[in-house]
């Protein structure tokens, strides 16, 4: 930033503006998605995620468990140690393995704004068939370390 | 004008569900208002810096270097670079539609932008460590080992169905 103003004021000055605009057409799309993921994390607390994805859950636990992690947006550091948790007590290894791959790849919660920026066309197939690549990877990582 | 007005009304709904839920349960309309507050501290502590050096970007980075690095003839080297800047970089995935918006604007193919994001959804190093550390080298590397040609398949697919839809609207 600074070299750049060193550089050439105007163009820097052009840079901010461009951040500005960007800003302005986020900002409250970002402030409705927080909002609702701050529900999502009020009402889909990760008790009854271990629930639905824990050791009885068979091909509908794997299913879900893709759902459910398609649907809640947690960090890392929080759902690596909720995964590795789940697997100890029992949880099949493909939904583990689904629960991660759409957790991180497929976001429900923040799809207008990926269609803000990608269009709905781009959003929805992208999201889809990261839901669908994410099944297999489960379905072969279940095959291949059980 | 209308987008606007529907996302204000939707504002307005989770104004309303939030009271609602305070009625039924106050403890658990709280938990809703302060994860909300403590995601969106971390949201303004992200974005401002991100969209300065992306104004930077916009500005600065001619467009012939990223169609030539990322665009449509970029081939295995367009790969690369987009599995590599996708990993390098950090921050949720809300952050990396603007840079992706603005790499597609500067002549990034569509193949190269769905790697980019793709691979910064679900490919970082210090995620990787913290997967092997709670789920085991085996589940973790089998699962990277997967998510890589995953990405490809998905990136290719979702470049033919786009342009495939392209040209359909064109006729």
């Amino acid at each position: 930033m600074f070299i750049s103003r060193l550089k050439n004021k105007e163009k820097t000055i052009n840079s901010l503006k461009v951040a500005l605009k960007f800003f302005r057409s986020m900002a409250l799309l970002v402030f409705m998605t927080i909002w609702a993921i701050g529900f999502l994390i009020a009402f889909l607390p990760p008790e009854i995620i271990s629930k639905t994805v824990g050791p009885e859950a068979g091909f509908k636990g794997v299913i879900l468990a893709a759902l459910f992690g398609a649907i809640v947006l947690i960090q890392a550091f929080i759902a690596f140690p909720l995964a590795g948790s789940l697997l100890r007590q029992g949880a099949s290894v493909s939904a583990i393995a689904a629960f991660v791959t759409t957790l991180v790849m497929v976001g429900v919660v923040t799809a207008p704004l990926e269609a803000k920026f990608f269009g709905k066309k781009f959003t929805f197939w992208r999201n889809f068939l990261s839901f669908l690549f994410a099944l297999i990877i489960a379905f072969i990582m279940g095959e291949v370390l059980s | 004008m209308k987008k606007k007005f529907s996302s204000l009304s939707f504002l307005f709904l989770l104004l309303l569900s939030n009271i609602f839920v305070y009625f039924l349960n106050p403890k658990r309309a709280l938990v809703v208002v302060m994860t909300s507050k403590n995601y969106l501290l971390e949201m303004l502590s992200i974005l401002p810096p991100i969209l300065i050096l992306i104004g930077l970007f916009e500005i600065w980075v001619p467009k012939s270097v990223i169609e030539k690095a990322m665009g449509q003839s970029s081939g295995i080297k367009g790969i690369l670079v987009s599995f590599l800047v996708g990993t390098a970089t950090a921050g949720p995935l809300y952050v990396a539609f603007p840079i992706g918006a603005s790499l597609l604007r500067k002549g990034a193919s569509l193949f190269n932008t769905c790697i980019f994001l793709s691979v910064w959804a679900s490919i970082k190093i210090p995620m990787i460590f913290f997967e092997i550390k709670f789920l085991g080298p085996d589940f973790a590397g089998l699962r990277l080992a997967l998510t890589i040609p995953s990405i490809l398949a998905i990136s290719l697919l979702l470049d033919t169905i786009i342009k495939r839809s392209q040209k359909y609207e064109k006729v």
